[in-house]
């Protein structure tokens, strides 16, 4: 166990390099200028600029300073927010979009096995039929769409209700983060179902259940420990994957119910230009994401006894 | 026997289903308090956004949304508009702006502008927000930092006027030569690199603001990052900054006219773009004024809300590439362009939001003149409209081209839904009326930029906002040296009146170059004139006293006040 977790994170490290590697090529050859403004600037003022950020020296020099800072754990000076710190702007913001992504992914999981495992249990009847499509329409309608419906619905409902239950939009309390991360959720809840469903139905013949059956073991036994436990093992195994996704694409979202998250601050990088800031978030993101999957893997190992981690 | 079987299996569904519903109630509860202890975690990180309504007469507290949040705050460096907005309300320069663009004694309670240099006496009662008095070495300090190239402002070309402002910005000269000197603490005394007669208009803005340099060394490289981190000497204070979340400016009680202003408090808890977000608050009482977009224009007219239009200054254009070599280079060509461009067409059938005008000179309608109005005393030549000459002029081209076809133009463009409408307008009128083809190239802004300026382009989408009230703020673009001349029209006729106009003192001999340079750019077809851009935008009824303005902080909420408040 120790070892196999010592090899995953030594593999995460090269894999991360990788990352922010690929990344510094990437944004490099990306036609544009970082420091280049809707306003023309005089040539010393330019020159200025690029004495500041370090953009006059050679490229691979550049790369060498960056390696060396991110060693030390200095994602260096945003280009647009001039005074801030790219770690800064990771410690500030991440807590925000982790907040948000963990209600989201709690969200999606309770939800997605809850449903799962009810279609299963009503397979082909009406509440599976309900369910099914409404999975459907969870998984091809596209968050910025739940995103703008539940806001909308928000308003109607503080409207009918004369004032505020829930805030429309907004950060800080626990009010404001029930709808987003509902609806961030949504899609991966549709998605989780659709998994746990196929998954209960692969289980509810297998030869141990009939067996239990056969033997009389009480039905909530039989339910619980040999067939949810044992169907929710898939989940569980897109569950890292899923917190990634969701913790770094809830950037629609953010925007929408104007919550102070990371995923805002990671698209305006690309947009903007912003080297240092679009390094520190993909690195810290690709990170995240690597260390996400280690972890999901050794909690496999804990629920399911049969995975041995060697 | 398969009764029995279905029977267990009916029993089995009810119980198992009960379960599940036990489950649901457990995860339901599970979730809920997930959702109270991360809500009480956040809470004691971040402060959060106030539930507060739009207008509360009885705090005197406004609540709004911001768009974005200011990049940085130290006033050397900031370029942006949201900057602009922010230091506008929390400092205060020599000057401050009155109604309009009118002028009005700030930090300086008199002042005297000579051909040479300019004289500032500043006031007793100018105070700083720890108590401390404003002195000429405040405005000595800042303005020295601005042209410190180490510094590497990007404004540094707003203290050229400054004697030595621009050698010593080059390195050439060592900043304590700039030609500013505090004669004592009241006192403050500007030598001129040129005659700048217009130097009373930039001294009004927040780059030429104060700034206490034992509080700047203080921050160790951190001024302006924070609310903590900034000393303030305007009509309020920001007395909260969470970043990308909250900003928050509190009446400043040591401004020294501190007893005009109304409003205590003007609350920014929501920073987002999403239009139909922040008029979603507005429908929920949360902001007291949203601005409108095209998409939610007609919501707010379904709600029979009094929309606002205003003029903010900026106009826009398709720009010409007028390099060498380049088809559109041909006088003919552009002009057989320009006659089938109507921008009437453009702003009422294209754009649909109200308050945009038609655009027809470089020169916007707001722009002074020399006793009114610019474009009254000089009206620009109208837009026409004539397919039979623009077609005549399309054989000229050719012909002088040598070509039997035009080849495809390159209309380049923003990558946002109202660049590619206005695109695919021209695309379209003109291939249906001169059979043209146009390929439209949509960039994000950093990357059409780079376009512009390479030159990778026969037609841009280009636009301009005014960074001073004076036509020289547009006069000066199509200048051969101005870096912003993306399209390299050259013309020394033109650039001529240019230099007429910066270095004259008779305001008649001014506007008359303006007046020419507004001729040579309709006649010479240097660009075809899309729209001055309007913005509308709903307000609650009872915030009133909100001056908008063209140049400078907008909106400007220093005098706003609540009606039945106090």
């Amino acid at each position: 166990m120790f070892r196999y977790t010592v090899r995953r994170l030594l593999q995460g490290i090269i894999t991360v390099w990788f990352i922010a590697t690929a990344t510094f090529v990437a944004m490099h050859s990306v036609p544009g200028d970082p420091l280049i403004q809707n306003k023309a600037v005089t040539a010393q003022i330019r020159k200025n600029l690029e004495i500041k950020y370090g953009l006059d020296k050679p490229i691979t020099q550049q790369y060498l300073i960056y390696m060396g800072n991110m060693l030390k754990g200095d994602f260096g000076i945003s280009f647009t927010q001039q005074n801030r710190s790219v770690n800064d702007i990771i410690v500030k913001h991440f807590p925000v979009s982790a907040t948000l992504g963990i209600l989201a992914i709690a969200f999606a999981a309770i939800g997605g096995i809850l449903w799962g495992a009810l279609t299963a249990l009503y397979r082909n009847r009406l509440p599976d039929i309900v369910i099914m499509f409404l999975v459907i329409l969870g998984i091809s309608v596209p968050s910025f769409v739940f995103a703008a419906l539940g806001q909308l619905a928000l308003v109607h409902l503080n409207a009918l209700a004369g004032h505020t239950l829930l805030p429309v939009a907004g950060w800080g309390t626990v009010s404001h983060m029930f709808v987003p991360s509902i609806v961030l959720g949504l899609g991966t809840m549709a998605f989780l179902t659709r998994l746990m469903r196929s998954s209960m139905l692969e289980i509810v013949n297998a030869d141990y259940v009939r067996t239990a059956k056969a033997k009389g073991l009480p039905i909530t036994r039989i339910f619980l420990k040999h067939e949810l436990r044992n169907a929710v093992l898939p989940v569980i195994t897109v569950l890292g994957p899923a917190i990634a996704a969701i913790t770094t694409g809830g950037f629609v979202v953010e925007l929408v119910f104007a919550i102070p998250g990371l995923g805002r601050y990671f698209v305006q990088a690309v947009q903007q230009l912003d080297y240092t800031v679009i390094m520190g978030t993909t690195v810290f993101y690709g990170a995240f994401l690597v260390l996400m999957v280690i972890i999901v893997d050794l909690v496999y190992g804990l629920v399911d006894p049969r995975v041995r981690l060697e | 026997m398969s009764d029995v079987i279905t029977d267990s299996g009916d029993s089995f569904t009810r119980t198992a289903g009960r379960q599940l519903a036990l489950l649901a109630l457990f995860g339901i509860l599970a979730f809920i308090a997930l959702a109270m202890l991360l809500g009480w975690l956040s809470k004691l990180t971040s402060g959060g956004s106030s539930l507060a309504e739009a207008v509360d007469p009885l705090t005197g507290t406004i609540t709004l949304a911001m768009a974005s949040e200011p990049p940085q705050l130290d006033s050397t460096r900031a370029t942006d508009q949201v900057s602009g907005f922010v230091l506008g309300h929390v400092m205060e320069s020599l000057l401050r702006r009155g109604p309009g663009t009118k002028l009005l004694p700030g930090v300086a309670e008199r002042w005297e502008i000579t051909e040479q240099g300019a004289t500032f006496w500043l006031r007793a009662d100018a105070r700083w927000s720890d108590g401390k008095p404003v002195t000429a070495h405040d405005f000595v300090f800042a303005w020295r930092k601005i042209v410190d190239p180490a510094n590497a402002s990007e404004y540094a070309f707003f203290l050229y006027p400054v004697k030595n402002g621009e050698a010593i910005n080059r390195g050439e000269l060592p900043i304590e030569s700039l030609g500013v000197r505090a004669v004592d603490d009241r006192t403050l005394a500007v030598d001129f690199e040129r005659p700048t007669p217009y130097f009373e208009k930039l001294v009004v803005y927040a780059t030429y603001g104060p700034v206490r340099e034992d509080f700047y060394e203080a921050q160790n490289g951190r001024y302006g990052a924070d609310a903590d981190t900034l000393l303030y000497n305007g009509p309020f204070r920001i007395s909260k900054w969470v970043h990308g979340a909250h900003l928050r400016f509190e009446k400043n009680p040591y401004y020294w006219d501190a007893d005009r202003i109304k409003l205590n408090v003007i609350d920014m808890p929501y920073v987002t773009n999403d239009a139909n977000a922040v008029l979603n608050l507005y429908k929920d009482g949360k902001i007291a004024t949203a601005p409108l977009s095209a998409e939610t224009l007609n919501d707010a007219l379904e709600h029979r809300w009094k929309i606002n239009r205003f003029n903010d200054g900026g106009v826009f254009y398709n720009e010409f590439n007028h390099r060498p070599g380049r088809v559109t280079a041909n006088l003919n060509l552009r002009r057989a362009l320009a006659l089938v461009s109507d921008p009437g067409e453009l702003v009422y059938k294209v754009m649909k939001v109200p308050g945009n005008l038609p655009g027809v000179s470089l020169f916007p309608e707001w722009l002074p003149g020399v006793h009114g109005l610019f474009r009254q005393e000089y009206p620009a030549e109208p837009m026409r409209v004539d397919v039979a000459e623009a077609r005549r002029y399309l054989e000229l081209a050719k012909r002088e081209l040598g070509v039997e076809t035009i080849p495809p133009l390159i209309l380049l463009t923003g990558d946002d839904p109202l660049s590619s409408s206005q695109a695919e307008y021209f695309q379209n009128v003109f291939k249906r009326t001169l059979g043209l083809d146009v390929k439209i190239d949509k960039q994000i802004f950093k990357q059409r930029l780079a376009k512009m300026t390479a030159g990778e382009f026969d037609l841009v989408a280009a636009g301009w906002g005014p960074d001073y009230d004076d036509p020289l703020t547009f006069g000066d673009l199509f200048s051969s040296w101005n870096k912003n001349n993306r399209g390299m029209y050259s013309n020394p006729e033109l650039d001529s009146y240019v230099r007429i106009a910066q270095s004259s003192l008779d305001p008649k001999t001014r506007m008359d170059a303006f007046g020419a340079i507004q001729k040579i750019i309709h006649d010479d077809v240097v660009i075809i004139p899309s729209y001055e851009r309007g913005v509308v935008y709903v307000r609650n009824p009872r915030l009133n006293g909100i001056q908008r303005r063209v140049v400078g902080a907008d909106p400007d909420y220093i005098n706003a006040y609540i009606e039945g408040s106090r």
